[in-house]
């Protein structure tokens, strides 16, 4: 293995991202070249984002037929909306770790002079910008499919109750990936745990948005629903944070 | 050793076990809308409290666990959250019953308390696959330390967010010990002793049998000979540390 802590994507190692004999480096540039790497798999491979992506499609038509309706709006508008964003993003999080464990990153991460936290940091940012590229497609595929009411009056609502939602779900499905990733049925357990973890966002997604996507007079959501989302993710980054070592160690 | 004190714990239980069925149907008065049905308060609540106690107690002797590398600690954190499962399944069980009961439903969405125990309840269901899924004792017992600590931390969480996603529909006459005349909370808190006496005596049963079994596995071990063996069979417990064999009058060829 070469000094570089990047396993999959070999790329040429400059002299200035190589550990070499200083014993820690910055957080920020580990934090930035793994974010890098990551990405660049993920472009080089295609993995994850279009099959969440074309799920995300998929799952809107199954809906059209499964209601046998052809527009929704209010409370099942959001509810077929975060449904849909979940069950996509566990395709992303079941996938996020799969690499480094089968070819050989988490060795080569721990073998680097580099702090562990870089790691959770770097694949939440990852998860996170997986999730605004699915969104980016999802959203006005649900508005041109489903929706019945126009989406411009309610974007910028939505756009921050997706910010605050996708934060929560990238912490959780960081930390759930890697607890699921090395055990022996994987596939089965990362969704099992992930989705009671989901469940709070759900609450605070899906409330927050249905006044926004209601039939008459969308009005901005309740103060509450984004307080509980910022809460519930603050309190997940705190506890990701505090444990994530902990799966890393062996 | 680990045995020590189990047959105190176990005559305390039956003695507050006994006392507090007795006030339940002797002595606490019927009450006026829900007649003899509202009796199984004083079952449910006190088992769902001490579950979700027992939940969170998992947590922080996970906590104590990852501090200290010391097995004994997953081990009681496991034994914590095996029994609080139980008694969880219990509550959800009395809880429907009730529900059923008070409200003609065998499960109502509008109850804050009973859905965001459910979701507790399937988030921990997950506890004993994740322990059996891995393979290596010290890394399983480290992931469902981590696990437990999530999860600990996600029991009040829950509880906030599910609270404010429901109307009130249902007065909660019965939400806490304050509202309550003065024979009902008595009996009430009797019962929560009991209960959480009954938890803590089969937590220690528990204990003390996988302890025993392990003491005895060494030895067996010991009189064929054997100096080290895998164990057999992969499981979702963690596997008791290594017991110290008193040496016998001879020992092993």
């Amino acid at each position: 293995m070469s000094g570089v802590a990047q396993a999959p994507a070999e790329r040429p190692p400059s002299a200035r991202e190589r550990p070499g004999p200083r014993p820690q480096t910055g957080l920020r540039r580990t934090v930035a070249a793994m974010l890098r790497k990551e990405l660049q798999v993920e472009l080089r491979t295609l993995e994850s984002v279009p099959a969440m992506t074309l799920f995300s499609l998929s799952t809107f038509v199954i809906f059209h037929f499964a209601l046998n309706r052809g527009s929704v709006e209010g409370d099942l508008g959001a509810g077929i909306l975060w449904v849909t964003l979940l069950f996509a993003s566990i395709l992303g999080v079941n996938r996020l770790f799969v690499a480094d464990a089968e070819e050989g990153g988490f060795d080569g991460f721990l073998l680097a002079p580099v702090e562990r936290s870089a790691m959770l940091i770097a694949k939440v940012l990852t998860l996170l910008a997986y999730l605004a590229a699915l969104e980016l497609i999802a959203l006005p595929a649900f508005a041109l499919l489903l929706l019945g009411t126009p989406l411009g009056p309610a974007l910028p609502g939505l756009i921050l109750t997706l910010a605050l939602a996708d934060v929560g779900v990238a912490v959780i499905g960081t930390l759930v990936a890697a607890m699921a990733v090395r055990t022996r049925a994987r596939d089965l357990l990362g969704p099992l745990l992930a989705l009671p973890l989901f469940v709070p966002i759900v609450i605070g997604a899906a409330r927050a948005s249905a006044p926004l996507l209601a039939a008459s007079h969308p009005t901005w959501p309740a103060l509450r629903w984004l307080a509980t989302l910022g809460l519930y993710d603050l309190l997940f980054g705190l506890i990701a944070y505090a444990l994530f070592d902990f799966l890393l160690e062996d | 050793m680990y045995g020590k004190g189990l047959r105190a714990l176990s005559i305390s239980t039956v003695v507050a076990m006994t006392t507090a069925l007795a006030l339940v149907f002797f002595y606490a008065p019927l009450e006026a809308e829900q007649g003899f049905l509202q009796k199984i308060f004083y079952v449910h609540v006190p088992l769902a409290i001490v579950s979700l106690c027992g939940f969170v107690l998992g947590g922080l002797l996970a906590i104590q666990h990852l501090r200290t590398r010391d097995p004994r600690w997953d081990m009681r954190s496991y034994v914590a959250i095996h029994m609080s499962l139980i008694f969880a399944l219990a509550t959800l069980i009395t809880g429907s019953i009730w529900a059923k009961g008070s409200w003609g439903h065998w499960w109502v969405w509008n109850e804050p308390t009973l859905v965001s125990y459910l979701i507790i309840f399937l988030l921990y269901a997950t506890y004993q696959p994740l322990r059996f899924a891995i393979e290596d004792p010290e890394r399983q017992s480290r992931y469902a330390s981590v696990f437990a600590i999530t999860a600990g931390a996600f029991v009040p969480m829950n509880f906030i967010a599910v609270r404010l996603s429901t109307a009130y529909l249902h007065p909660r006459v019965l939400g806490s010990t304050s509202n309550l005349p003065g024979p009902m909370a008595l009996t009430f808190l009797v019962s929560l002793a009991a209960v959480a006496l009954l938890y803590a005596t089969l937590c220690k049963y528990e204990l003390t049998a996988k302890h025993t079994r392990a003491q005895v596995r060494a030895l067996r071990r010991r009189l064929s000979g054997e100096t080290a063996r895998p164990r057999g069979g992969r499981s979702a417990a963690p596997a008791a540390p290594p017991v110290k064999v008193a040496p016998a009058g001879r020992t092993a060829p």
